[in-house]
């Protein structure tokens, strides 16, 4: 797997204030690469230096073995945009929108296919003002993939969007995936990341903090896992105890919460509960998220 | 070539949304013949033996109307650049093959497009109604309109790359139009202007166009206006190299 972009150390103030510094990463071909964060921790900035619209004050970006400021018309051919908070003119239909960009670019997918695909052939001839937050935004995904992309770019694509809209957008992502193309995007949800994302860089105050697979970041951060059953033996709690990997175990009436470490936890509870014939009513496990790591790691919760 | 492709497609689809807003097609193109129909009843009404009157008529008139519908177009140029600025319309549209000086180009070229029918329009609803010979070079005049209208319409994008939102784009705006109005030769001649306030009429880009577009109109020749187009050219040059260097697209 070669690398599409590359990120070396680049750093970026506006005036007296650091958005980011010292940032590095890798995209690989193929994946879908998810930059994640809260508001304000730099996504946006660093995924504009790296779409040639901003130019970072130093560091390296290559993009295809391209400079995004210095080749940016050569680079627009190859890559897809979707921008945070971008709009369009108000009274634009929606095929105007497609027609204009499709004649931008030498080669261009197919406008009406896509139109279907992304579930807009009948608001064609919608005007741009009376769609819906996620016709908008899978106007600009149709906008994004109309030159045949080999990079898509998506900037906070379903903030602001329902759950079902979501949804719908996540599976239209995991799409473009499949048609063998590599996406770049940042969110501050981390289920969408979790869901999405191949590979994750976990961004805070301009900083890349860490970088792997979501299951990874998770078992080197968060190795705890936790176990919530319920029984009435009574000797339950002492067997619970005496498992190897439990750190410590609650209890409330019948209802046990056993805490440990590793992914042998839930394997052992399980033999212990059938090795002493322990009678369970409810069983369940919970395992962190990244979420998680991201309180665990920055210190704070994304949402603050 | 592809760049006036480009410039021919987002020009045209950019007219046709222009279209599409009620308001602005009918506050732009449709009320000011309008007023020009309204004005000739009531003035129409007045024996035009009066001197003054078919001075008025057959020469500030179609200054006065030529001059106006510049400024309109310099307004709703400044606020269009900064609606789209704030809306991210422009950051969008940077980020496609266009060009920048494409992008800004449509937009001029949709205002100039503009101007011209509302002033074809106006000539024609003022040919029903007020009956004044003309003998006028139509073709020297619209050239000279054009470099009046550049010029000026480059001041509008100086504002408008400086203003930071719609909501000031208006008020500023009208800030720079009506001064640069009152001293610019048409109501009162810079000749009758207190010394002092002359100085400043000298240093406004609107006097030239103003004298230009008086001079054309009585039949000048264009060697006696050089001062004026020379004029003109070198605002049009300094204010679209200033928009450029402070152009924001966010």
């Amino acid at each position: 797997m070669s690398s599409v972009i590359s990120v070396a150390g680049i750093r970026k103030a506006y005036g007296s204030t650091i958005a980011i510094d010292d940032v590095s990463f890798d995209v690989v071909e193929g994946e879908i690469f998810g930059l994640i964060g809260p508001n304000g921790a730099g996504k946006t900035t660093t995924m504009e230096c790296v779409e040639g619209l901003r130019t970072p004050d130093r560091g390296a970006i290559s993009v295809f073995g391209l400079d995004p400021v210095r080749d940016v018309y050569a680079l627009q051919q190859r890559v897809g945009v979707q921008l945070q908070e971008a709009q369009l003119q108000k009274r634009i239909t929606v095929w105007e929108a497609v027609d204009l960009w499709a004649s931008l670019y030498p080669k261009s997918a197919d406008g009406r296919r896509l139109l279907e695909q992304l579930g807009l052939a009948d608001k064609r001839d919608a005007w741009f003002m009376t769609l819906s937050g996620g016709q908008k935004q899978r106007l600009f995904i149709a906008l994004a993939l109309i030159n045949n992309p080999d990079v898509v770019f998506l900037d906070e694509l379903t903030t602001g969007l329902d759950p079902h809209a979501r949804r719908a957008i996540w599976d239209l992502v995991r799409g473009i995936k499949d048609r063998g193309k590599t996406v770049f995007m940042t969110t501050h949800l981390m289920e969408e990341a979790e869901r999405l994302c191949d590979r994750v860089a976990i961004i805070d105050r301009g900083r890349i903090v860490d970088i792997d697979t979501p299951p990874a970041l998770v078992a080197r951060h968060c190795p705890e896992r936790t176990v919530l059953l319920t029984t009435v033996d009574a000797g339950a709690e002492s067997r619970f105890r005496a498992i190897r990997t439990v750190d410590a175990v609650t209890r409330a009436d019948a209802r046990y919460t056993i805490r440990g470490r590793g992914d042998d936890l839930v394997t052992e509870v399980i033999r212990c509960l059938s090795d002493h014939r322990i009678h369970v009513t409810d069983f369940r496990t919970e395992t962190p998220h990244l979420e998680d790591v991201f309180l665990k790691i920055t210190g704070h919760s994304i949402r603050d | 070539m592809m760049a006036l492709r480009h410039l021919w497609k987002l020009t045209w689809l950019e007219l046709k949304i222009f279209a599409r807003e009620p308001l602005g097609l009918i506050g732009t193109l449709l009320a000011p013949p309008l007023t020009v129909v309204v004005l000739g009843r009531i003035f129409g009404r007045i024996p035009t033996t009066s001197p003054r009157l078919t001075t008025f008529v057959a020469v500030d008139l179609p200054v006065f109307a030529a001059i106006f519908t510049t400024l309109n177009a310099v307004q709703s140029l400044v606020t269009i650049v900064s609606i789209y600025r704030e809306g991210g319309i422009l950051k969008r549209l940077r980020a496609t093959p266009l060009r920048p000086q494409t992008i800004l180009s449509a937009q001029v070229l949709v205002k100039l497009i503009l101007t011209a029918t509302t002033l074809v329009l106006i000539v024609l609803a003022g040919r029903n109604v007020i009956r004044v010979r003309l003998d006028v070079h139509l073709l020297s005049f619209s050239v000279a309109l054009l470099f009046s209208t550049l010029s000026i319409l480059s001041i509008g994008f100086l504002i408008a790359s400086l203003v930071p939102t719609a909501r000031f784009a208006q008020p500023v705006g009208s800030f720079v139009i009506y001064p640069m109005l009152f001293l610019s030769g048409l109501f009162v001649p810079v000749d009758a202007l207190p010394n002092g306030v002359q100085i400043i009429a000298r240093v406004i880009p609107l006097t030239y166009a103003v004298s230009l577009l008086k001079g054309i109109w009585l039949g000048d020749a264009w060697l006696a206006h050089a001062g004026d187009v020379a004029a003109l050219v070198a605002v049009a040059i300094l204010f679209t190299g200033l928009s450029a260097r402070f152009f924001r697209w966010e």
